[in-house]
């Protein structure tokens, strides 16, 4: 090895160390204008959430549009999450009735079909399902709304847009979710219960019985009520999203895809402080 | 010390010939990003008066309906309506001002989920519930047919050209008798023939209501028709204000070029 061949690698050395030169202040520059967003949303959510807050608590009230967004939420969601209940229902049928003849415990199915159901799979599936369709429904309606200055036009005409755009909105969905959950629910228990006639004998009468046996109402409505909470994180944050929007069809469409991502996200972390506040509030 | 806004008051106060200015602006200052938009101009309108801001694209006339209304606020000056500076108001208090004004948005920023009578409805709906439904149809009726749109009641945004929606948005501007209005490139886009039109129909309906405005629109020909005053804007600064006379015959080099390419 001659000498002259030191010299790439002493070019690669000082490549590396002219790349460590550029890498190391890009790197924290991303991370400094990352953590500057971070803090710039969440500040912009508070600033919004109160805003919201305020238009919420003082008249005028507006009925009409809260009628139409509880349709909206509401009626239009039914069918979508009574179907998907009902799919889940089957599926923890299933489930429960393989793990539980391992087991020996096949008399068990009835509860923990209802338990599984009713505790755990009808809340979150009914948050995460009611995230995709209004989530996404709101932060478009909303962001399109904002890029084509009708937002502004509310305004200019005299009416505050937090109190019929965004306050409407967040109730609805804060309302309806709870009910929704309880039609899931329904769905959920009876196609499972159907799924398992099918395979061996169980009237409607001795499952439900067998199934709600020794349950108390606080083993079922902290469950069903938490998901108030759900829709407030997905009304909050698709109303967020929408209302704060730029830069024409395109921030539309980041608008709705935020919107849904960043409210099932909530849903999910909401669901594990939920859970543990239910189990030590509600033991 | 008295500001600007308590002057205007006094004199709205003082004077009942209705000369005092209803709009008032004060060495506003704006700067989106750093980048100065409105630096320290000052105009005024009185009632029954129609002030044409003019300047090149970017220079800040939209901006500056935007701080009248309240949509924007300012980073320094004072923005009064009626002697009252409403730079810092809550969207409430706000709201009550923004009552006394209409304003035509540059895209008419129709909603489009409503129908063209809808649409004019709309501020009624949320400030005139005293109104029986029956005084608000005919209300909206003869609003839409003023603007030669009476024929179009139940059509939606959607299917109307930008002409049409120009004048849905002004027979919207107008549905709670403004004292002010703020017009937003009202021309724009729009054919010669389309453009005649809106302005006769501007001309007529500050005949006969004596409101103040301020059209914003980069058509000399247009701010010649409908405007008593013209302000010239370059660089976030009035560079001229007068009448079109005084414009014309004006020796600054910035003047004598827009002139020419108008």
């Amino acid at each position: 090895m001659t000498g002259c061949e030191y010299t790439p690698v002493s070019g690669i050395a000082d490549a590396q160390s002219g790349q460590r030169g550029i890498f190391l202040p890009f790197v924290a520059g991303s991370i400094a204008r990352a953590a500057d967003s971070f803090f710039e949303w969440f500040g912009g959510l508070g600033v919004f959430s109160w805003r919201v807050l305020m238009a919420t608590a003082t008249p005028p009230y507006e009925w009409r549009e809260l009628i139409r967004q509880l349709d909206e939420v509401g009626s239009k969601s039914l069918p979508l999450v009574a179907l998907a209940g009902a799919a889940i229902g089957v599926v923890i049928s299933m489930e429960a009735r393989y793990s539980l003849s391992r087991f020996g415990a096949k008399s068990m199915f009835p509860s923990t079909l209802v338990y599984s159901v009713i505790q755990v799979m009808g809340p979150i599936m009914t948050g995460l399902i009611v995230s995709g369709r209004v989530g996404a429904g709101i932060g478009a309606e909303l962001a399109s709304m904002k890029v084509t200055e009708q937002i502004d036009a509310i305004e200019a005409a005299a009416i505050n847009p937090y109190r019929l755009l965004a306050s409407t909105r967040i109730l609805a969905c804060i309302l309806m979710l709870p009910l929704l959950t309880l039609a899931a629910d329904a769905s959920g228990l009876l196609t499972g219960w159907l799924a398992q006639t099918l395979v061996e004998s169980l009237s409607f009468h001795q499952f439900i019985e067998s199934g709600f046996h020794g349950a108390t109402f606080n083993a079922f409505l902290p469950p069903t009520f938490k998901t108030a909470v759900y829709g407030l994180i997905i009304g909050m944050i698709a109303c967020f999203q929408g209302m704060r929007t730029r830069g024409g069809a395109a921030g539309v469409g980041r608008a709705a895809t935020n919107s849904v991502v960043l409210a099932s996200l909530f849903v999910i972390l909401a669901d594990v402080v939920l859970v543990k506040f239910i189990l030590v509030a509600f033991p | 010390m008295a500001t600007a806004c308590d002057i205007a008051a006094r004199q709205e106060s003082a004077q009942e010939d209705n000369c005092a200015p209803l709009i008032a602006v004060n060495h506003l200052r704006k700067a989106f990003a750093g980048r100065t938009v409105l630096d320290g101009i000052s105009l005024s309108v009185n009632r029954g008066e129609t002030l044409a801001v003019l300047g090149r694209s970017g220079t800040g006339k939209s901006v500056l309906l935007r701080l009248v209304i309240g949509l924007e606020k300012p980073d320094s000056g004072s923005v009064c309506i009626r002697g009252q500076d409403v730079a810092g108001l809550g969207l409430d208090r706000m709201g009550a001002i923004r009552k006394k004004m209409g304003f035509l948005f540059q895209h008419s920023a129709l909603y489009d989920s409503l129908t063209v009578a809808e649409n004019v409805a709309f501020p009624l709906q949320h400030h005139r519930k005293d109104m029986p439904k029956s005084e608000r149809r005919d209300w909206v009726r003869q609003l839409l047919a003023e603007v030669g749109m009476e024929d179009d009641l139940g059509k939606m945004p959607s299917d109307l050209s930008g002409g049409m929606q120009k004048r849905v948005g002004l027979a919207r501007a107008l549905a709670l008798k403004p004292e002010i209005l703020l017009l937003d490139e009202p021309t724009a886009g729009l054919d010669p023939i389309s453009s005649g039109e809106i302005d006769g129909l501007i001309l007529k309906l500050q005949r006969e209501r004596r409101m103040a405005s301020i059209v914003v629109t980069h058509d000399l020909h247009s701010a010649r028709t409908i405007a008593n005053r013209l302000a010239l804007l370059d660089k976030g600064k009035v560079v001229i204000e007068g009448g079109y006379e005084d414009i014309r015959e004006s020796d600054i080099a910035f003047v004598r070029e827009f002139l020419k390419g108008s």
